[in-house]
């Protein structure tokens, strides 16, 4: 999941960043992975969350295609466990998102005693996975280093739209929106809680951080960089 | 993609939240019109904004008089007041756009959504990278600038080359005429894709060589490449070899994905499974 590899930040910003994600390998153990892939999301919630997604129909907070016209009023911002548990229909990547170590490490060790046999890897800083692992008493498999941004980098936006976009690595929040979201908390036109749900929801497999987004944002607010 | 001009009601949300920019208001229609070439099919607009189903005449005329009065409309940003994108019917080779930019479909030749790869993320079950090799992970186009495939050709010529293995079950690989050559369909040159990921392999002895190589070829290319360098680790799950090298290339190592290793086979792979990468000439 490169998505989640190439998130712009120094290993501090990733404090609290910690993605745990299940994955079943192409003709070795897909066969009958549905029920095991459920159910390392369901191990999951006890943790808090932050997100929980699929890779094929998105995160715990989603885009409505039948709005009413008075929810303008009453967005729902809190994320919807039961609807990624009840959507998932199909062996894909499944993740879960924590915003602290503590919740990562419990949840990865809870996995580990569950043995899945799914292939589970944690995207963070290289320090806060090593932790995860010691934690649980696992020794690292195989690591894969992100080396960041190279080439016509003079194409990229600044740090912190970059923090914010590049949480959804494929690519669906765009740089344009994240610019606007910090214009518009800055304008005091949204609370950093709002943006960050709006972010959210265009994130297509649920692997975005609702919560280091509001920290970012709420930063932007007086300083942006 | 296209946008529906009796249904769009200008308001702009779309505008923004199309990764590529490629959507803007006409000043002549007066509605939001996507650039078809720059537009990489990725559906961001239509699966990421909400939609409502408002009468487009109705939100028009409120507009219109909103904007007579000279007040501001604070809509939610993520919505699409009248639903007005409706996908196209993609045909050869516009369809590899999608293919490589909406992460819902998974590719046709590996089966995986995103970009298609598992990398290293299944390594402990696919032994994909093993001790004493490198896994690199080049993408193009990431974040948020896009690439054609011309660009990504000369990457690929440039590793054919050097003569490394590229990996069978990646899109790209899968794309090319004469993997020896790393040479790609002709007829998909010019399509702007949201970001690919040519994936190699090599001893760990030529990291330095691969690192210095790709350095040299993303200066020739218009974007942006974020490399991704995939190791086995030792029992003790340590990595002694491959991080002191990129560390002397000058890279701080920040962030990582590990794999820890709890994945099982539980399938017996045919031959052709075990048969992973196409080397080079």
């Amino acid at each position: 999941m490169t998505n989640t590899l190439h998130r712009f930040g120094d290993a501090e910003t990733f404090r609290d960043d910690f993605i745990v994600f299940a994955i079943a390998s192409k003709g070795k153990n897909d066969q009958d992975s549905l029920p095991k892939l459920r159910r390392f999301l369901e191990l999951a919630i006890p943790f808090k969350p932050v997100n929980l997604g699929d890779a094929r129909h998105g995160g715990a907070l989603r885009p409505s295609k039948d709005m009413h016209p008075t929810s303008h009023w009453n967005r729902e911002t809190k994320p919807d466990f039961d609807a990624v548990l009840q959507g998932l229909d199909h062996p894909t990547t499944c993740a879960a998102v924590f915003d602290n170590k503590v919740a990562a490490e419990d949840f990865v060790k809870r996995v580990k005693e569950e043995d899945l046999g799914l292939s589970v890897n944690i995207s963070t800083s290289i320090d806060g996975a090593e932790q995860c692992c010691f934690h649980a008493g696992i020794p690292r498999h195989s690591v894969g280093y992100s080396l960041g941004f190279e080439g016509k980098t003079e194409k990229l936006p600044n740090s912190q739209v970059l923090m914010l976009s590049t949480m959804c690595g494929h690519g669906m929040v765009s740089n344009s929106l994240a610019k606007k979201m910090i214009d518009w908390v800055k304008e005091g036109r949204r609370t950093p809680e709002e943006a960050a749900s709006y972010l959210t929801r265009f994130c297509s497999c649920g692997v975005f951080n609702p919560s280091r987004a509001k920290r970012i944002l709420e930063d932007a607010r007086t300083k942006t960089t | 993609m296209k946008i529906n001009p009796n249904k769009c009601v200008a308001c702009g949300n779309c505008t923004y939240v199309c990764p590529m920019g490629a959507i803007y208001i006409d000043p002549v229609i007066k509605r939001a019109t996507i650039n078809r070439d720059e537009c990489v099919e990725c559906y961001a607009c239509f699966n990421g904004l909400s939609q409502e189903h408002l009468n487009p005449t109705m939100v028009r005329t409120m507009r219109k008089a909103f904007q007579m009065m000279r007040l501001r409309f604070d809509p939610e940003p993520d919505v699409c007041p009248t639903a007005a994108f409706e996908p196209d019917e993609l045909s050869w080779p516009r369809v590899v756009r999608r293919a490589f930019s909406d992460p819902r479909v998974p590719h046709e030749s590996t089966g995986v959504e995103g970009r298609g790869t598992e990398e290293v993320k299944t390594n402990d079950v696919s032994g994909r990278v093993k001790v004493g090799e490198v896994g690199f992970t080049i993408e193009f186009g990431r974040p948020g600038v896009g690439v054609r495939f011309h660009e990504i050709q000369k990457m690929c010529w440039a590793l054919a080359k050097a003569g490394v293995s590229f990996e069978k079950k990646n899109p790209i690989t899968s794309l090319m005429t004469d993997v020896p050559t790393g040479t790609l369909r002709e007829d998909i040159l010019n399509e702007k894709l949201m970001s690919a990921i040519v994936e190699i392999k090599v001893p760990v002895e030529r990291t330095e060589e691969i690192v210095r190589l790709v350095w040299e070829v993303e200066k020739q290319v218009d974007t942006v490449v974020a490399m991704g360098v995939g190791t086995r680790c030792d029992e003790e799950g340590e990595d002694h070899v491959v991080a002191p090298i990129l560390e002397r290339l000058g890279y701080k190592l920040e962030r990582a994905k590990t794999n820890i290793g709890l994945g099982r086979v539980n399938v017996v792979a045919t031959p052709e499974q075990i048969r992973q990468e196409v080397p080079a000439a």
